[in-house]
């Protein structure tokens, strides 16, 4: 029974490295589009969804190094994205980010 | 009797860690393929806005089953984090498609005509008239 038990643990560890291998070669992706996306909005779509990988990525790191004080860090990540990404559109579709019209 | 069961359960949730971890992860990957593959911005954005949520999701839920196996942590930021992704992703994704369209990103047609400039317009000629 015990043996059990340590081979779903080690198989734990194994998960977790295969989890960051995967996230690595999606962030390898992303960056192709970022750098060489054809206009301005393919960037952006990119940069979103390489935020997403970086909440995976501190998600994975809390089960690699075992700690609960990653948790802010990942409810900030993902603030931060939504701002970013709010403040990216806006700045493109009208140039300006806080204005008055209410369009 | 008890240590068995107790030695059970932590075996049903180590392994309910692997899958979720592994699924979540096949997510990610494939959505980031899709934002490779994809002729388009809209397309793009379809990939890059409903794939990750779930694969995050996933991944943020194996962290919580981890913490509360190992340390007996009930943590809520986790589920905070996975419900504001939730609710955030689909927000940001309609505004990045609408500033792509008003930039003047033409979409890649094949079977349907462009909806979204035939209403702007329409909009515009009943303004107009006013």
């Amino acid at each position: 029974m015990n043996n059990i038990l340590l081979f779903t643990e080690t198989m734990i560890d194994v998960a977790v490295q295969i989890s960051f291998i995967g996230i690595a070669i999606s962030i390898v992706l992303l960056l192709y589009r970022i750098i060489s996306g054809p206009s301005n909005p393919d960037r952006a779509v990119a940069l979103d969804a390489l935020g997403i990988n970086l909440m995976a990525i501190a998600g994975i790191t809390s089960i690699l190094v075992v700690t609960s004080k990653l948790n802010d860090v990942i409810l900030l990540i993902g603030i931060l994205l939504f701002i970013g990404t709010v403040a990216l559109s806006k700045y493109m579709e009208k140039g300006v980010i806080i204005d008055r019209d209410m369009d | 009797m008890l240590s068995l069961i107790e030695t059970w359960i932590d075996i049903i949730l180590n392994i309910s860690i692997v899958l979720f971890l592994l699924v979540g992860t096949f997510f990610i990957l494939s959505s980031s393929i899709g934002i490779i593959r994809f002729p388009d911005v809209y397309t793009r954005l379809h990939a890059a806005t409903k794939a990750p949520t779930l694969g995050i999701a996933s991944i943020l839920v194996g962290a919580f089953i981890f913490l509360y196996g190992t340390k007996g942590i009930i943590s809520g930021k986790l589920l905070l984090a996975i419900m504001f992704v939730f609710l955030t992703s689909p927000v940001g994704g309609h505004m990045l498609s609408r500033a792509a369209h008003r930039v003047g990103v033409k979409p890649v047609l094949k079977h349907q005509h462009d909806a979204y400039e035939e209403a702007l317009k329409k909009r515009n000629v009943h303004r107009d008239n006013e």
